[in-house]
């Protein structure tokens, strides 16, 4: 590709990522939010970072592994584990990579 | 002795809270480094998106489309799909902005990315909607917390931009992008509806993987808020 397109690219990703976040605060700011959406709003954040989540720990270059013996879904569990135990994104970042490393020096 | 600025204050607070999420994305910016010199993409180009896009999935996903050699428009599309997210952050938190002004808006909305929005929403709803946020000085958290994040976000993009080629894979540094994700979301798993959503979207976005350009993400995203809303109704009636 041409640094022409991969420039134009960029600018046209980079302005409507700015035009979203400006979106609400901003330029539709009269718009009032009504009410049924404002209650979806909260599974926003929820639905899209489980879908980036979960492919994360099940596919590894395009093939699914579901055997129970995949280190990244079984440290994915611990990881889940240790968020709703301690609730602190230091501890579950710190006990899932562990949990990666020693299960791949086992399994690998 | 001068008591410390209540702006001063909120600006490092912002900074303090959002610390534990620079750890999760620190590392990312190490993983775009290797994808970036894998994919031949022009470090400087490179660079720019971190300024220009300033959404991590986005950029991810943007220089490994590159090194693929895939068409303009798959990555545009891809992108602004990718994105389309932080239109709901806007509307979600647009109530708490309506007293700050118009230049703080657009600074702040420029900062708005998914760490930003987790740390802030949180923030500001346990203030509750009449809390006089400008007079709390709640503009200079907000600040705090995106442009300790900006500033984080640069350095590490370019550190792995720049000398990522050599951190070996068998270190997983990717992985913190889930990890990061997962400590963000399960502990916002507090009924069936927020649960049945995560599910939902998680396990659809597993079986679509394979459709391409990513759409399995928009999919699954759309999927999972509208089973999130249906059971939210069920159990209020």
């Amino acid at each position: 590709m041409s640094a022409f397109g991969v420039w134009s690219a960029i600018l046209v990703i980079g302005s409507v990522t700015f035009a979203y976040r400006l979106s609400f605060i901003v330029l539709f700011e009269r718009l009032s939010v009504p009410d049924w959406l404002r209650r979806g709003l909260r599974f926003v954040p929820i639905a899209a970072l489980s879908a980036i989540i979960l492919p994360e720990l099940v596919v590894r270059a395009g093939v699914l592994n579901l055997s129970p013996l995949n280190p990244r879904l079984l440290a994915g569990l611990v990881a889940m584990a240790v968020a709703v135990k301690t609730r602190n994104v230091l501890a579950t970042i710190i006990g899932g990579m562990l949990a990666l490393w020693l299960l791949q020096a086992l399994l690998g | 002795m001068r008591e410390t600025s209540p702006r001063l204050r909120e600006l490092l607070r912002g900074a303090v809270h959002v610390a534990p999420l620079l750890l999760g994305a620190a590392p990312f910016g190490l993983i775009f480094g290797v994808t970036v010199n894998t994919a031949h993409l022009q470090p400087i180009a490179a660079q720019a998106t971190s300024t220009l896009i300033f959404a991590g999935s986005a950029q991810l996903v943007f220089a490994r489309l590159f090194g693929d050699g895939a068409p303009w428009l798959t990555l545009v599309l891809t992108g602004v799909l990718l994105n389309l997210r932080h239109m709901l952050y806007s509307a979600s938190i647009a109530p708490y902005m309506q007293q700050f002004s118009r230049g703080w808006k657009w600074l702040l909305a420029y900062l708005l990315t998914d760490e930003a929005y987790a740390v802030v929403i949180g923030h500001f709803d346990a203030l509750g909607a009449q809390a006089p946020l400008e007079k709390l000085a709640k503009h200079w958290y907000f600040f705090g917390a995106g442009s300790a994040l900006w500033l984080v976000w640069h350095v590490s993009t370019a550190v792995g931009v720049f000398v990522g080629g050599r951190i070996p894979e068998s270190w997983s540094l990717d992985f913190a992008v889930p990890l990061t994700f997962t400590a963000i979301v399960l502990p916002n798993l507090r009924d069936r509806a927020a649960l049945g959503a995560a599910l939902t979207a998680g396990l659809l976005s597993v079986l679509a993987f394979n459709l391409p350009f990513k759409l399995s993400l928009v999919a699954a995203t759309l999927a999972g808020i509208a089973v999130g809303m249906l059971l939210d109704c069920k159990g209020r009636s």
